[in-house]
């Protein structure tokens, strides 16, 4: 059967880099190829020069038996292949129908046909089986559905060849369900499926084909079968990876006075009833659904958000915090949007690195050089992959990206470290090498407060374990393991 | 290698001085009469000042991803003031103080700028009010303040004092490019040997990490507005004292839009972040280069205002970088 794409030979550079080196990837009519990598791997320059961001320096494209050379998305998007990317470009205040025909607007004599408009929204929407209110604001929908609005959007367009970056990042496991039921509908219609991720189960649960790419050349391709988790690790990372199971040793207790201690810290409508103590050397984990209040709670705790009841101890006072004096009083936050939170895009990686700092100094005590040169230690200790830290961060993958702000809060040395899912877009090898740095800062005498929707994490890092349910916290659980968490998250507390 | 982001415009106005050295004569020449430069090259950097300075304080709060629109009405006020209490000096001008009665109009009509500037970052950092309505009010009420202050009339100051600010010379070259010179050290001292110019980048580009990185945005939007009157209000008592004159009608008139369009050639981009206070002085003297040029040429000056316009098409041209990928993807197609 001839392929439905063929890729071979791509090469592309940029200043400094390799970023594909000769890679050949194939897509057959009605399978979902994973490509997987690390940070910097060459996933997503593979994937711009498919959908005509880039063009390849040399090497094919075959589409359909053609060869083919998109100049643009839109030519690509013409040709049959579409692209969902992590950070969805959708227009929020747009309804669901608008967002899904925007640009191809159906015509009439008096302008758009708003009737048809709705009409091939809705159809696009039930060829992912789905039935919604299309007149809805996008943004006052779920990630979930967004997302999906996103992919009917890509499908509307006639598309034989699709790609998803990362559809699930965002997502909670009963959309994540629903998502794969598209994912596998729209398999059975005949399309080929590029599926870009960084959870493992992912791809052994959908995928009929995993493809691995390394420092831009190709590593490794075959069937999920025949690649079992430890090689496809393997593969990603170029070395034997670390004991999943390797939890941390729990045996010291509690030492000294708590660094931050909570009781019945609420806010209204948002999250109620935190109570906790952090030592020096713990790692508190909150455990919960997507929304049931985890990045909440970090926001009272960082001063983002005021609490309208309890109190919120940090080292035995009680200030009215601010991101700022909380940040002065050893405090630090590593926010979960990354894009809209965390990075300053148009500023070098160095800059970013050393804001913090600068900060807690004040704006007339300009850092000297000499304290500048600690990124490029941080970039060391945390291989932040960039040939130059004094180029603008938004060049960075997303995983170097979180690295680099990682550093930000490392350089400040906090006490107390707020990690809301540092893991979040990053891939394996990253993953292991955060969850290291953080047991060795632990062993240290810092602490964190860590959240992150894959328990095996919490499982791994955390030395006690806080459950949150509802937006309310319902205790702690009784053993850190994810059987116990689950049923603590499920029906514990009660 | 750094990309220096006001490359194109420094390229640009090389090459008007060039076409300039090479087609008039004895534009280059600089002569000394009576202890002071004269030139052609003097003239422009001298002319440039007003819309210099307002750029200076337009580059940092444009930097903030806003705009200020206000600095031309500032400027009336502040020329008002200056010329005010000159000619009509309030009792404790005249008794005592053993300093120069012009000299504290003159700081005060500074002031009074900067308290304009105060107002406008009160409105933008605190009430939130976007920049583009906030100072919107103020170029149209602010003219309004100036007539109010002159009664409507063109206040003239008698006497040499006043004028000696904008007409006078220390150490030959004319006093303007002296305040300007000074100016832009203290801007340069204040954003780069301080944190506070990466504190307005990082607020611009960003606001919502820069609040979680514990940047206040408040009292930097108050900063850079108040800065910014400041700047105005220096022009102000130039512009003033260059025509001896307080005109609340036309001093300064459209010159905020010249300020914007200097920072916007000098390479700062108008969504804010990275600013260039270079960039911003460059794209003052270019300005001011290609309008002399033309009046120089004996071109019409009713060509002035389109001929300008192009230049700014120009260097915005060679800045964007998607035209850039234009011309290439024109090169290998």
């Amino acid at each position: 059967m001839a392929s439905l794409l063929r890729m071979s030979g791509i090469v592309k550079s940029f200043p400094g880099v390799k970023a594909l080196q000769g890679v050949d990837f194939e897509v057959q009519a009605g399978q979902v190829h994973a490509l997987m990598g690390e940070n910097g791997a060459g996933k997503s320059t593979l994937l711009k020069v498919l959908t005509g961001v880039y063009a390849a320096d040399a090497g094919e494209i075959e589409f359909e038996g053609a060869a083919i050379r998109p100049r643009s998305p839109q030519e690509a998007t013409a040709l049959g292949i579409s692209a969902v990317y992590q950070e969805l470009s959708l227009a929020p205040n747009l309804s669901i129908a608008e967002n899904i025909v925007i640009g191809r607007e159906p015509m009439g004599p008096l302008g758009i046909r708003w009737s048809a408009v709705r009409e091939r929204a809705r159809g696009a929407l039930s060829r992912l089986g789905l039935e919604l209110d299309v007149d809805r604001p996008v943004g006052s929908c779920s990630p979930a559905i967004q997302h999906l609005t996103a992919i009917a959007r890509a499908l509307d367009v006639d598309a034989r060849l699709l790609v998803l970056d990362e559809p699930t990042a965002s997502l909670d496991g009963d959309e994540v369900d629903a998502l794969f039921e598209v994912v596998g509908r729209l398999k059975e219609q005949g399309l080929g499926i590029v599926y870009v991720t960084h959870f493992l189960d992912e791809v052994y649960r959908i995928a009929d084909q995993v493809t691995v790419l390394r420092n831009g050349t190709l590593v490794a391709t075959d069937t999920p079968v025949a690649m079992p988790r430890r090689a496809l690790v393997a593969n990603m990372i170029g070395r034997e990876a670390p004991p999943e199971d390797a939890a941390v040793a729990r045996s010291q207790g509690p030492q000294g006075a708590p660094l931050m201690e909570a009781q019945d810290l609420g806010k209204r409508q948002s999250v109620g009833d935190i109570n906790f103590k952090l030592h020096s050397g713990e790692v508190l984990g909150l455990a919960g659904l997507l929304g049931s209040g985890r990045t909440e709670t970090l926001r009272l705790l960082f001063g983002v958000d005021r609490p309208n009841s309890g109190s919120l101890h940090v080292h035995g006072g009680a200030p009215t915090l601010t991101p700022r004096r909380a940040m002065n009083l050893g405090v630090g936050m590593l926010a979960e949007e990354r894009k809209t939170d965390g990075i300053f895009p148009n500023l070098s990686v160095r800059d970013n690195m050393m804001i913090v700092a600068q900060v807690k100094r004040g704006w007339l005590a300009r850092l000297p050089r000499s304290a500048y040169a600690q990124a490029d230690g941080k970039k060391e200790e945390l291989r932040i992959a960039t040939p130059d830290l004094d180029r603008p961060i938004a060049g960075l993958s997303g995983g170097n990206q979180q690295k680099a702000l990682l550093a930000r809060w490392l350089i400040a040395q906090p006490q107390v470290l707020l990690l809301d899912e540092p893991t979040r877009g990053i891939d394996v090898g990253a993953k292991f090498e955060i969850f290291g740095l953080v047991e060795r800062l632990r062993e240290q005498g810092m602490a964190f407060v860590l959240v992150s929707s894959e328990l095996s994490e919490i499982v791994h890092s955390s030395t006690k374990v806080a459950i949150l349910r509802d937006r309310r916290m319902v205790g702690d659980a009784p053993e850190i393991t994810e059987e116990a968490i689950m049923s603590q998250i499920a029906e514990g507390g009660e | 290698m750094k990309a220096y982001p006001w490359r194109y415009s420094l390229a640009l106005l090389g090459l008007v001085l060039l076409f300039n050295a090479i087609f008039t004569p004895g534009f280059l020449a600089i002569e000394i009469r009576d202890g002071r430069l004269f030139g052609s090259l003097i003239d422009i950097f001298n002319r440039a000042t007003p819309a210099a300075l307002l750029a200076l304080g337009m580059a940092l709060v444009i930097a903030t991803a806003g705009v200020d629109l206000s600095v031309g009405a500032i400027m009336a006020i502040s020329g008002a003031v200056a010329a005010g209490l000159v000619v009509q000096p309030p009792d404790f001008l005249l008794h005592g103080m053993g300093v120069q009665p012009v000299a504290v109009a003159m700081s005060l009509a500074v002031l009074a700028g900067a308290v304009c500037g105060l107002f406008n970052g009160v409105l933008i950092g605190f009430f939130r009010i976007q920049p583009v309505v906030a100072t919107l009010l103020l170029m149209i009420a602010g003219r309004g303040v100036a007539q109010l202050l002159t009664n409507g009339q063109i206040i003239t100051v008698p006497g040499d004092d006043f004028a000696a600010l904008a007409i006078g010379t220390t150490l030959g070259l004319p006093n303007p490019i002296w305040i300007l010179a000074a100016m832009a050290l203290f801007f340069g001292a204040l954003t780069r040997l301080t944190a506070f110019g990466l504190f307005v980048e990082a607020s611009g580009d960003n606001p919502t990490a820069a609040h979680y990185v514990g940047i206040n945005g408040k009292s930097l939007r108050l900063a850079v507005y108040t800065l910014s009157g400041l700047c105005a209000g220096v022009a102000g008592i130039i512009a003033a004292s260059n025509i001896k004159a307080a005109d609340a009608n036309n001093a300064g008139l459209y010159l905020e839009l010249d300020a914007i369009l200097a920072v916007a050639v000098g390479g700062t981009a108008m969504t804010g972040g990275k600013f260039s206070l270079v960039g911003a002085l460059i794209g003052a003297v270019l300005m001011q280069a290609v309008t002399t040029t033309i009046l120089t040429r004996g071109i019409g000056t009713e060509v002035t205002l389109i001929i300008k316009a192009l230049v700014v098409v120009a260097v915005c041209l060679l800045q964007s970088p998607s035209f850039h990928e234009t011309l290439r993807r024109r090169r290998t197609a």
